[in-house]
């Protein structure tokens, strides 16, 4: 699969796109576009959502069903539309100040649920969109526009959280590892149930100018790559050794009943709200 | 006929029902939480579908994103939960999706008084969501109306492709009286207008097909781009000032031209009155009273009641005030309509405001000694 399968699930008419010279955003749709061609979904019955940021302009640029909604709220939207019609596919993207903050409680109810959406987390670790302040998921002691000294917080594990809260497939990629990031997206498209993909991704702009990494996308793709270790790595590395690292990989890979499926089954009778539901 | 002794809240949600309502978020907060109740258990009934969200943020985005795919939806709240909702109801107003929000009234700010009633959000109702917009809300005064009002609900926002407010307070909510279900003949369901042009030509906010565009459901074969950003005809996002100033203004003035269809009073002993009430929800009932007890001592009172809050019945009053020698303005807060009726009245007659905000209804017989003094 190449650029070309792609650029069939894009609105060219709509670029240049919103993101800096360097930013990785592209590159992660680029690997959803590629997912979502794999899994055979039709784009009238794809919705994807949005909430507010760099990652919020993305359904802007595909050709599906799109909304673009309030800061921190994609998942909230998206529960309405999943739960008014479980046949429609629904994706929520979502940047990390966007879905850890803001939308930090809509994130753990969803994976509570474990209603059958994907929820794919562009995380840069900065809110770009802004100007370059610190988000949940900036490391400590790295710098923003908001952390001039460092930052004194530490960080969000998202994939943690997400899995703790219940989600039944939780992953992490990156920019850099490409080829397994199309694959870990596809497994979580495809996957019945509350599905979450943390995908780490450059802001050259910020993240990279404030804390020395240069302000290409070639220098800040390298960093990127320096700090990802795979899980088999992981085992054979020391606690000083994975200091500062972030592993990748896929951290839950399970099944329990999904949410609307469960609702229909165990809740809901014949009715005239169903026959609105099938009139189109 | 069928009648029932049911309370406010339940007459909203039954109302909901037959008005079409297939689809309820919401979060539990006193004095509403009786209409999720209701709703959880009659919605699946039907097909419907119920969801206790995490939070009022949650619930109304919930409604909203189930709109979107052509249910009739709604969600239920009060005064803290109304505030968290405010940035969603702009959402709604943008994006033109059709809901319908119910606020029981509770004394406020903050939690304030989470028992006892207040009409104190009607201008909040107005005015809480930021930027220029127009708006549309009702308020019953009956458990009857709650329950033929709430069907007007639906009927507008899916006529006016807009979120529409629907003011109830903590009296009428719990109040019990009977409510006779109106047949099938006496009422109107309106349901929004779909697109009549293919998914390749259809454009979702094409100001060409009148002030209120057909709107296409998310799955239904036609793809196109919802956001909160100022947009153009197609729905993608644009700064261009003359697109902005006509999107806008059209937001405005499909609610504004409409008016006329929009806004509904009740009179009572209007007729030859030289002294009336302007009143609405739970007050109107105790202004109704008043106006007997005066009429008794040979005082020339009447009732003029708002059903539509906003928009403003401004014509409607301009038209009474010419008879009156005065008017006075009841409401369960500090006054927060009297400056509209006053502009309203443009000097025919005076103004006057009676309200109370500490949880107190406000008696039939605060209203009459008011009116006797006055008159």
């Amino acid at each position: 699969m190449n650029t070309e399968t792609a650029r069939n699930y894009l609105r060219m008419d709509k670029f240049p796109s919103v993101w800096c010279p360097g930013c990785g955003h592209g590159i992660i749709l680029a690997s959803i576009l590629r997912a979502i061609h794999r899994t055979g979904w039709q784009k009238n019955n794809t919705v994807m959502v949005s909430g507010i940021g760099c990652a919020g302009r993305i359904p802007g640029y595909v050709d599906f069903c799109t909304l673009h909604t309030t800061h921190g709220r994609a998942l909230a939207f998206a529960t309405g539309i999943k739960f008014a019609r479980p046949e429609l596919n629904v994706i929520a993207v979502m940047g990390d100040g966007d879905c850890a903050a803001i939308g930090g409680n809509h994130l753990i109810h969803a994976a509570r649920r474990n209603i059958n959406i994907t929820a794919i987390v562009f995380n840069n670790a900065i809110y770009g969109m802004t100007g370059g302040q610190k988000s949940p998921t900036t490391p400590r002691g790295f710098f923003s526009t908001t952390s001039p000294y460092g930052n004194a917080e530490p960080a969000f594990d998202l994939c943690k959280l997400a899995k703790s809260a219940g989600a039944v497939f939780v992953a992490r990629g990156t920019e850099y590892h490409v080829p397994a990031l199309d694959t870990l997206i596809y497994k979580a498209l495809s996957k019945k149930g509350f599905s979450f993909i943390e995908a780490l991704t450059m802001c050259p702009t910020s993240f990279g100018r404030k804390n020395k990494l240069g302000s290409d996308a070639f220098s800040n793709i390298e960093w990127l790559k320096s700090i990802s270790v795979t899980q088999k790595k992981v085992e054979k590395m020391s606690e000083e050794e994975l200091a500062g690292k972030v592993i990748i990989g896929i951290f839950e890979d399970s099944a329990r009943d999904e949410f609307v499926e469960y609702y229909e089954r165990e809740v809901v009778k014949e009715g005239k709200c169903q026959r609105n539901m099938k009139s189109d | 006929m069928k009648e029932l002794m049911v309370s406010g809240n339940e007459a909203i949600a039954y109302g909901a029902i037959r008005g079409g309502c297939c689809f309820f978020g919401g979060y539990p907060i006193t004095p509403s939480s009786e209409i999720a109740e209701v709703l959880s258990a009659e919605l699946p009934k039907i097909g419907g579908k119920f969801i206790q969200m995490e939070d009022e943020i949650g619930s109304i985005a919930a409604i909203i994103g189930a709109s979107i795919t052509g249910l009739k939806t709604m969600t239920a709240t009060s005064g803290p939960g109304f505030s968290l909702m405010q940035e969603h109801i702009g959402f709604a107003l943008m994006g033109e999706i059709p809901c319908v929000i119910v606020n029981v009234q509770r004394g406020g700010p903050s939690t304030g008084l989470p028992t006892l009633p207040s009409q104190g959000d009607v201008m909040q109702a107005r005015w809480g969501t930021h930027g220029d917009h127009e708006i549309i809300a009702v308020s019953p005064s009956s458990i009857q109306e709650c329950y033929t009002l709430i069907i007007e609900a639906f009927n507008l926002a899916e006529e006016f492709r807009t979120p529409v407010i629907f003011l109830s307070d903590e009296v009428i909510a719990h109040l019990r009286e009977k409510l006779v279900i109106p047949d099938d003949k006496s009422l109107t369901i309106v349901n929004r207008k779909k697109p009549a042009v293919p998914p390749e030509q259809y454009n979702p906010y094409d100001e060409s097909t009148g002030l209120i565009p057909p709107i296409a459901d998310f799955g239904s074969g036609y793809r196109y781009h919802i956001t909160g950003l100022t947009h153009d005809e197609t729905g993608f996002p644009t700064d261009n000032t003359e697109t902005v100033h006509s999107l806008i203004d059209r937001l405005s003035n499909k609610i504004l031209y409409n008016r006329d269809k929009i806004v509904k009073t009740d009179s009572f002993m209007m007729e030859d009155a030289d002294v009336a009430v302007v009143s609405y929800g739970a007050t109107a009932r105790a202004a109704k009273e008043a106006v007997l007890l005066a009429r008794e001592e040979g005082i020339k009172l009447g009732l003029f009641r708002l059903i539509t809050i906003w928009p403003f019945a401004v014509k409607e009053i301009f038209e009474i005030s010419g008879n009156l020698k005065s008017i006075f303005v009841a409401e369960m807060n500090l006054g927060q309509l009297k400056p509209m009726v006053k502009s309203a009245v443009k000097g025919r007659c005076e103004v006057y405001s009676i309200g109370r905000a500490d949880g107190m209804i406000i008696s039939p017989s605060e209203i009459f000694l008011r009116a006797k003094e006055l008159e």
